[in-house]
């Protein structure tokens, strides 16, 4: 039995103050391991994004406990959490956030220089990680030469990059057509095959369920089911 | 080429009309501070002209001076006393003082005289174009520049005029000796200079003291101070500094033109922390997007500087043009601005200090950034 990469124990997030306190998250445990492609499907409103945001260490639980790659995140401060995500994260979000002022080697290669890569070492590997999701014919191009499937792509070739145990990846297909979608489904779920990386995806579109390998469902901040080979576990 | 780099420079040029509005902004107030700077320097300079080109060691001058134009007097039997010291050359005295000219036309203006010893040459007009300093010796011989002669009512050499209703003629002619006060400096022998002025014959304004070659100065000075009462005995570099001092400080002058230099440095620094603010807040996504893959707020800083000294890199190359041109323009001017590499070294300082301080604002912005925005827009 492997280790879990990602690990949330128990954990509550209350958001607002006050009146205006909402228990976004009740007692959530959920472990992620190696090789494995897991949904996080859910109602808007669900608890979805704030779970994404304390297991991609952006956001601290008030209650329960994280543990990354065997980093505990508790009492780490704002850039211990910065240096975990740098070393153990990678993000692709709904809406690419690519940097429209440079183009996709450099998109790419921001993960790596962030991390203080040496330039030269980081440009082969951007190339590197941009053919593999087959864009190495678009390495010059800017985002806005790009098709949203192809922003995409180069998001993907961001978070895998640095060569992360760990992929967030937040509703990635939401802005693409069904083709972009699936194609952007593969990349992900070969990733999590072929490098053994913990991929988790949020997202509320059935169409994705034949990429899991599993499925968690959450509502109303809890989780309330899971699924794994397309059996119910609980 | 670092990415932090490129990153910098693609923000700063990504919103063109911004960027250029930002860059006039640093020139308007950069130029400003170069001209009230330059001026500043300029104006130092000229109010010690005369004291930078007179041949001397010591200058002994009446107690209380309280600058090169002062008009109060000593006696001038005190040389014989200073001459008596151990150490003390020559002392030669030097008067000075306005008086009228008064043109063949029969208009007058105000000039300022300079007397002095021209055997000894204490204090002799330089950078002559005609005539010699001998010349000078001869009856009703004056010196004048050739930029005034205009204000004269003269062509130049051989014209006559009168002052105090002594006539005089034009016997050597300089280039670039201007007053700042515009009053034209006329050169003469100091027994002339008496007349001229109204100066009673057993008085002068200043000694110029040069020293044997063996002397000791300090030691001499206070044998000039003891011997001869109610005198001030300084160096050029004092007196100097006195005269600075005094046009500079005592008048408002100098203040003047710190308070124009000071609001030059207000103004760059609102325009350069407006747009670094506005450029920060508009991509404060792209920083949020740095902040969630993982870097740390250093970088950001990084990023947010590197704009900052790009700014002050190209806004300050231009002003420093501009500002070549102003000190080209006004060289023959009675107060020509002054610009030299030390200033210049110091107002490339002062502008990437200006806009590193500007960016102070868009830093604080960016700390508080919380990288959960990525999944909100």
């Amino acid at each position: 039995m492997t280790e879990p990469l990602l690990e949330a124990v128990n954990v509550s997030k209350d958001l607002g103050s006050g009146a205006a306190k909402v228990a976004a998250l009740k007692g959530v445990s959920l472990a992620l391991k190696g090789g494995e492609l897991t949904l996080l499907m859910g109602p808007s409103g669900s608890g979805k994004t704030t779970l994404l945001s304390i297991l991609g260490c952006m956001l601290t639980p008030t209650e329960g406990a994280v543990r990354v790659c065997g980093h505990s995140t508790a009492g780490a401060g704002p850039e211990d959490l910065a240096l975990l995500r740098r070393q153990h994260v990678g993000f692709v979000f709904q809406s690419f956030h690519l940097f429209p002022t440079l183009s996709a080697t450099d998109n790419v290669r921001l993960a790596l220089d962030v991390r203080g890569e040496p330039s030269t070492a980081a440009k082969a590997k951007s190339r590197e990680a941009l053919a593999k999701v087959g864009l190495a014919h678009k390495t010059k191009a800017f985002p806005r030469e790009l098709s949203g499937g192809e922003q995409q792509r180069v998001a993907i070739a961001r978070a895998i990059v640095g060569n992360p145990s760990i992929i967030l990846a937040d509703e990635p297909t939401a802005a693409l057509d069904g083709e972009n979608g699936r194609a952007i489904m593969k990349i992900l779920a070969e990733i999590a095959k072929e490098r053994g990386h913990a991929v988790l995806i949020v997202t509320h579109d059935p169409r994705l369920l034949p990429f899991a390998d599993r499925v968690v469902h959450i509502e109303d901040g809890r989780i309330v089911g899971e699924e794994r080979g397309g059996v119910k576990l609980q | 080429m670092p990415l932090v780099f490129t990153l910098a420079f693609r923000n700063l040029f990504h919103d063109r009309l911004r960027f250029i509005a930002t860059v006039i902004g640093i020139v308007f107030s950069m130029v400003l501070v170069t001209v009230q700077m330059g001026l500043y320097l300029g104006f130092g300079r000229m109010v010690t002209t005369m004291i930078d080109h007179a041949s001397a060691d010591l200058w002994v001058m009446p107690r209380g001076t309280k600058c090169f134009e002062d008009p109060s007097l000593l006696n001038a039997r005190e040389r014989y006393r200073a001459l008596s010291i151990n150490g003390v050359a020559e002392a030669i005295p030097v008067v000075i003082g306005f008086a009228d000219w008064r043109m063949p036309s029969g208009t007058t203006t105000p000039v300022f005289v300079i007397g002095s010893d021209l055997r000894s040459g204490g204090l002799q007009p330089w950078n002559l174009v005609e005539g010699r300093i001998e010349s000078l010796s001869t009856p009703k011989a004056v010196a004048v520049d050739r930029s005034y002669f205009d204000r004269l009512g003269i062509s130049g050499m051989g014209a006559t005029a009168e002052i105090r209703q002594q006539p005089v003629r034009v016997a050597a002619v300089t280039d670039g000796i201007r007053s700042f006060t515009t009053t034209p400096f006329v050169f003469m022998d100091v027994n002339r200079a008496r007349e001229h002025t109204g100066v009673p014959s057993g008085k002068a304004t200043y000694l110029l003291i040069r020293l044997s070659p063996d002397a000791d100065l300090d030691h001499v000075r206070s044998q000039l101070m003891l011997n001869i009462a109610r005198v001030e005995v300084l160096t050029p570099a004092e007196f100097r500094e006195r005269s600075r001092a005094f046009w500079l400080f005592s008048t408002g002058a100098g203040a003047a033109l710190f308070a124009g230099a000071l609001l030059g440095v207000i103004v760059g620094t609102v325009i350069v922390a407006q747009t670094l603010y506005s450029s920060t807040k508009e991509h404060l996504n792209e920083f949020a997007t740095l902040r969630a893959i993982g870097s740390s707020r250093q970088y950001i800083y990084k990023v947010i500087v590197w704009q900052a000294l790009l700014s002050a890199i190209i806004g300050f190359s231009i002003a420093a043009l501009i500002g070549d041109a102003i000190v080209h323009l006004t060289a023959a001017t009675a107060l020509p601005i002054l610009i030299t590499p030390g200033l210049n070294i110091s107002l490339f300082l002062l502008t990437v200090v200006m806009c590193i301080g500007s960016a102070i604002a868009a830093i604080v912005q960016v700390t508080r950034i919380d990288p959960v925005i990525v999944f909100t827009r």
